[in-house]
């Protein structure tokens, strides 16, 4: 063990010497760990905006078959029935807490020169209900809108996001001119990158008769979905499918994760590999350069694996410093930066990088793995050469 | 030429070294390759085959949402478009979700009048004009899955159900249609189906065309042209934005966001550190060969020669590790082409070469240049004499 900490702080304390090698495991390891992190808190950013819009106890209703909330049409014959299933709560004067909902896109721009792009953009219309059934709504900045009056409130999200859509501004949508009336927030989910307004209102002007997208509706417990499924099933009436409000937008930031998960793996295994033969190639010339002392130490009596142990434990000791180093340069540049992107709904969802504790331990893991295998090769050459021939300076 | 032999030799002076530096810059290159090539279709480079001679007409508010049927006359009408095709997204899903490919409902006619830059054999269009049921696709999106003229494709609407409330819908496909010439089409990985039996068979949303597409005779007059149709409409719930296809399709892009901030920021990493690894492996290569390089001077080169070997041995290693990862970036560019994914095609062009090539000759000479400038000043008996 003395010699294990003798062997190692002898090399550590002789990599000043070794500068420009050692900053190619370090810088090489960084910018691995840096993209890594930058990339996945991409994905970690957006699928919890995604996950904080939907609750286990509100259910969403969409046409059968459908998987988007904007492809589905539930017809307004429909919807009375769907409103009286049982398991929907009620409210004092026994209404059911039920919001038939209609979704358009509308294109609002963002950004400036060549980053500037029309974008689609959620238009909600909601019940007044919509707004019970959501405690998480908290008005921000001016009102919200007058049912029957051409208003919309904005998401605090497309707000930041999005131009002309200050609290007075005016939008045109079908030739008709729409005020904004308010920003709202929803707890950081993905209706803050929506516009609402008021859903006959929405109707009327899109053309949409009595037709909505979806209804959303107040469980009586979780537990009251399983039999609320069942009596959809039991009418032959209804193509309609029901889930949780919580699957439905989990099921959303999946696909995102997913082929995020495909660009991270493939850029950071390549940048991983350049990285690796960087760490060898510079491991090699360390034990190269000490080729003597080594042989001195291994002609003095120390055994093979003190000096195996330090060479990997300095490949690694670099590898952990250029991962910190990635992994802060990531959280510097990228961490609470707010985006938007095309969701599944194929409307923009408004979001922010968010660097975790979890990323940073899954990049550091990365650097010590490169490290590993980086130092391994060489600390083995190094204990392999007879002493007699290194001594002479090979 | 004459001294590269010599160059040769000195770069595999220590194998294991330059192997290693090779393979960090193949990894490199591969990566630049390939994020530069996604980067150039972010900024429109993958639109560039897009006809400057199509138009497309939109609602105002998203082209999600349906112009009526009844605009076309009035669209037709305008002096210098020449044929107006219109189509209406189908969204349908092949099997499963993942075989994600577009399908519009189309009048053949028109469709055949306006795409001129694909092609479809006569007798099948003949074929897709007689019957209702009929389709067509793309020869990539044929080859995708395997297709032949005669199968029954089955869809499953996503957006449209059928008028018994039923999503499945069947197609036949009577026609493939090809490039004129080399990748003139850009639809090869679409399927349109016929807009008559699509609006009747639908349970909702009959005379709405979707967005309109027009084939202009001067593409100059784009603009003018596109303006004159805006203003038909203006004011009414049907207004419309006219854009070029190229517009369109790259706004579609930019839908997805500021990727090219990610991009650059990766990019500049690897640079970042290909420019250390490098730099590293030839201020080693100097550094050993400091008696060599004494020997070649007493021999008789001159100062300006040895500058020249070594940041000649640096430009070497360089465009050796570069070329073979731009080689191996096309490689797996052209397996992606063909990977059953929806995505952008990539492709590396002249612009991704140019850079690519640049990055090549400007790391070999920022890196070779220091060693170099040192091998130059080396004075013979020092260098003789090790010190």
């Amino acid at each position: 063990m003395k010699q294990i900490l003798a062997i190692t702080w002898m090399n550590l304390r002789a990599i000043p010497q070794r500068l420009g090698s050692s900053l190619v495991i370090v810088i090489g390891i960084a910018g691995v760990v840096g993209v890594l992190v930058a990339l996945l808190s991409m994905s970690q950013g957006f699928g919890a905006t995604l996950k904080a819009t939907g609750k286990t106890d509100r259910a969403l209703f969409l046409a059968g078959g459908v998987t988007a909330e904007l492809s589905s049409t539930l017809l307004g014959d429909v919807l009375p029935l769907l409103r009286e299933l049982p398991g929907i709560r009620r409210d004092a004067e026994g209404r059911p807490l039920a919001s038939a909902e209609l979704v358009v896109i509308t294109e609002l721009r963002r950004g400036e020169g060549a980053q500037r792009a029309d974008v689609n953009v959620s238009l909600r219309g909601i019940e007044p209900m919509g707004l019970t059934i959501r405690p998480e709504l908290k008005l921000v900045e001016g009102r919200w809108f007058t049912p029957g009056l051409r208003e919309v409130v904005v998401g605090q999200g497309a707000a930041r996001q999005f131009q002309g859509v200050s609290v007075g501004s005016v939008l045109k949508f079908r030739g008709s001119e729409w005020t904004v009336v308010g920003v709202f927030a929803s707890g950081g989910d993905a209706h803050e990158s929506e516009l609402w307004t008021d859903a006959n209102t929405a109707r009327s002007a899109f053309g949409r008769g009595s037709s909505a997208s979806s209804l959303l509706v107040q469980l009586e417990s979780p537990e009251s979905l399983e039999p609320l499924k069942a009596a959809l099933k039991a009418d032959p009436r209804l193509q309609v499918d029901v889930g949780t409000e919580l699957a439905y937008y989990s099921s959303q930031s999946q696909q995102f994760s997913d082929q995020i998960g495909v660009l991270t793996g493939v850029v950071a295994t390549i940048m991983a590999v350049g990285a690796l033969f960087g760490a060898l190639n510079s491991m090699y010339s360390a034990v190269s350069t000490r080729q003597v002392e080594i042989a001195t130490l291994r002609a003095l009596g120390f055994s093979n694996l003190p000096v195996v142990l330090s060479v990997l434990t300095e490949a690694m000791l670099l590898a952990l410093s250029g991962g910190v180093l990635g992994a802060a340069v990531a959280y510097l540049l990228f961490n609470g930066m707010s985006v938007s992107t095309l969701g599944a709904n194929f409307t923009q969802v408004a979001f922010n990088f968010a660097v975790t504790p979890e990323l940073v331990h899954k990049g550091l893991s990365w650097a010590l793995l490169i490290g590993l295998i980086g130092g391994l090769p060489p600390a083995i050459k190094a204990v392999r050469m007879p002493v007699v021939e290194a001594l002479r300076g090979g | 030429m004459k001294y590269f032999p010599l160059l040769w030799a000195t770069l595999w002076r220590k194998k294991t070294r330059t192997w290693l530096t090779l393979f960090s810059l193949i990894a490199a290159f591969l990566l630049l390759g390939l994020l530069q090539a996604a980067n150039s279709v972010f900024n429109g480079g993958g639109v560039q085959n897009l006809g400057a001679n199509l138009l497309i007409t939109q609602a105002r508010v998203s082209f999600t949402s349906p112009l009526p049927l009844r605009l076309l006359p009035q669209i037709e009408a305008v002096p210098g478009v020449e044929s107006v095709s219109f189509s209406q997204f189908f969204g349908g899903v092949y099997k499963d979700p993942k075989n994600f490919f577009p399908q519009f409902a189309v009048a053949p006619e028109r469709w055949l009048k306006t795409f001129t830059e694909c092609t479809l054999p006569a007798e099948q269009a003949a074929a897709w004009k007689n019957s209702r049921t009929a389709a067509i696709a793309g020869k990539q999106l044929a080859e995708r899955f395997g297709w032949k003229v005669g199968d029954r494709i089955p869809l499953v609407s996503q957006i449209f159900p059928l008028k018994d409330g039923s999503r499945a819908w069947e197609f036949d496909l009577v026609g493939i249609f090809d490039n004129t010439s080399a990748d003139s089409c850009p639809r090869m990985g679409n399927m349109y189906i016929r807009y008559d039996y699509f609006d009747e068979a639908r349970l909702f949303g009959q005379g709405g065309a979707g967005i309109y597409v027009l084939r202009i005779a001067d593409p100059n007059r784009a603009e003018a042209i596109g303006r004159q149709i805006d203003q038909m409409f203006e004011n009414s719930p049907d207004e419309t934005k006219t854009q070029t296809e190229k517009e369109f399709s790259l706004n579609f892009v930019r839908q997805l966001g500021n990727l090219s901030l990610i991009l650059n920021s990766i990019l500049g990493a690897v640079f970042f550190t290909i420019l250390l690894l490098t730099g590293n492996t030839m201020s080693q290569a100097v550094r050993e060969r400091i008696p060599e390089l004494a020997v070649l001077k007493t021999l008789g080169f001159t100062n300006g020669g040895v500058l020249g070997l070594v940041i000649a041995e640096s430009l070497l290693l360089c465009l050796l590790g570069g070329l073979v990862g731009m080689g191996l970036a096309n490689a797996v560019m052209g397996a992606l082409a063909h990977a059953p994914v929806q995505m952008p095609p990539l492709k590396a062009d002249a612009h991704v070469w140019a850079i690519a090539l640049a990055s090549m000759f400007g790391v070999g000479l920022l890196v070779g240049l220091p060693p170099a400038l040192k091998a130059m000043r080396l004075s013979i008996v020092d260098g003789l004499s090790g010190r």
